[in-house]
């Protein structure tokens, strides 16, 4: 009990003066998962607005693969992405593995189906009114899909916010490919893994106080997207 | 210039209950041109298909300015509107609500804040414009629809059902509305299945009778 204690006075202390190595780590945790969201979003998105819009052939098919892979387990992740990055991979030659260019492509991989399965839910319960309304009014098919995804606004920032905790969090896929290199490729979760082993509780909890403030951040802007979406009907 | 319409011969089923066989119907007036028939008897398919929304099964809708034919485009969308029972209010305010139909045609920000506010003045909205539209009650939701239709001065409007949800005093005001709109020169077409209000309203008055379309001579 008195170890805990300590480890987390130190962390608390750690936090307060802005430890340096902390810093780092921090920085680099939200550079690697910011953007891979980013690219996943700017895949994702679009990706689940054409499987809520267009009906096309497959397209159950695409739908239940994407929400199958919003449950991928990271170590698969990793081990495709290390497979793929690795010496003898079909991508070796770019030699990405164990820098965080590889971390983002992992956590890319694992953040897309859900920005993409959760764009898809937020546009397919859109009332199918409102794109008839936009065509009433004069709207292009394609003005009125933007006005259809509009409307589906909030629904799909909940996507990509669920989308940046699963990159946040995550831990199996960045330690496989990122391969945990202080200054280089440590981030919160591999770090908070490694120093934990260790029996270096300070740094561990000083770090999962952090992953908590920043998924408690997450989760009001959650919490604030969904209320701004919701409007009270008076009467 | 005014749009001509014609139906010619057209048909519709739904899982293979006919709604509409062969209707024909011309409308080159303006005014008010009311649709009665029986809930279900096919009047807002009609109307859908009359303002291209739907496509018929069979026949033709089409549509002529100054005698020549109009291409059932989106140029042609834009000189027509229907305003569906259900408006399908765009979650914003009011004001957003009504700019919609001109900011897609890209009109210049003065032009449009002027017409938003002649439009939501002419249906007694005006002072509600920076409320979020989700929040009027079921009569503004109406009149908002209706000056989101306006709004973009079609030449035809097809109101489907406009008073059908709303309370006897809202029902006063929106026959009001399509009243003045009428003295403005606009051409409508309305669904309703209330005799009185089409009596009221109309200057013709259709009826939908198993599946086809009877007018009304007197």
């Amino acid at each position: 009990m008195d170890s805990i204690l300590e480890g987390f006075t130190q962390a608390v202390s750690l936090i307060i003066h802005l430890d340096p190595e902390l810093l780092k780590i921090i920085l680099l945790s939200l550079e690697v998962s910011g953007i891979a969201l980013l690219i996943a979003s700017t895949f994702g998105i679009p990706a689940g607005s054409i499987l809520g819009l267009k009906k096309f052939r497959g397209r159950g098919f695409v739908i239940s693969l994407s929400n199958t892979f919003m449950g991928l387990p990271p170590v698969v992740v990793g081990l495709f992405v290390y497979l793929l990055l690795s010496r003898r991979g079909p991508l070796g030659f770019m030699a990405l593995l164990y820098n965080p260019s590889a971390m983002i492509t992992a956590q890319t991989i694992l953040v897309f189906p859900i920005v993409t399965s959760l764009c898809h839910s937020a546009v397919v319960t859109v009332d199918p009114i409102i794109r008839q309304a936009a065509l009433t009014l004069g709207a292009t098919p394609f003005q009125a899909a933007l006005t259809v995804i509009k409307e589906a606004r909030y629904g799909i920032l909940s996507g990509v916010i669920a989308g940046l905790g699963r990159a946040m969090g995550e831990v199996g896929a960045i330690l496989i490919v990122g391969g945990n290199i202080a200054g280089y490729t440590r981030v919160m979760t591999t770090t908070i893994a490694l120093e934990t082993d260790k029996g270096n509780f300070e740094l561990a909890l000083a770090l999962g106080i952090i992953l908590l403030i920043i998924s408690l951040l997450i989760n009001i802007a959650l919490h604030l997207i969904q209320r701004k979406g919701m409007v009270r009907t008076i009467r | 210039m005014s749009l001509e319409l014609v139906v010619s011969n057209i048909s519709k089923s739904y899982s293979g209950d006919a709604i509409l066989k062969n209707c024909s119907f011309t409308f080159n007036s303006s005014g008010i041109c009311a649709l009665m028939g029986q809930n279900g008897s096919g009047k807002s398919t009609f109307l859908r298909i009359c303002a291209l929304l739907e496509e018929p099964d069979s026949g033709e809708v089409n549509f002529y300015s100054e005698g020549r034919p109009v291409a059932n485009d989106v140029s042609l969308m834009r000189r027509i509107t229907l305003l569906l029972p259900k408006i399908g209010v765009f979650n914003t305010t009011v004001y957003k609500n009504v700019s919609y139909g001109l900011n897609i045609r890209k009109l210049k920000r003065n032009d449009i804040e002027s017409r938003v506010e002649f439009s939501l003045d002419f249906v007694g909205l005006l002072r509600k414009k920076n409320q979020k539209a989700l929040t009027l009650s079921s009569g503004e939701t109406q009149r908002l629809g209706i000056a989101r239709a306006l709004v973009t001065e079609p030449e035809i409007i097809f109101l489907d059902e406009p008073t059908a949800s709303v309370d006897m005093k809202n029902t006063e005001i929106i026959e009001d509305i399509i009243r003045k709109m009428k003295k403005d020169g606009r051409s409508i077409i309305m669904t309703t299945h209330d005799m009185a209000q089409a009596k009221r309203l109309s200057d013709r008055l259709l009826f939908i009778k198993d599946s086809q379309i009877v007018e009304r001579q007197d």
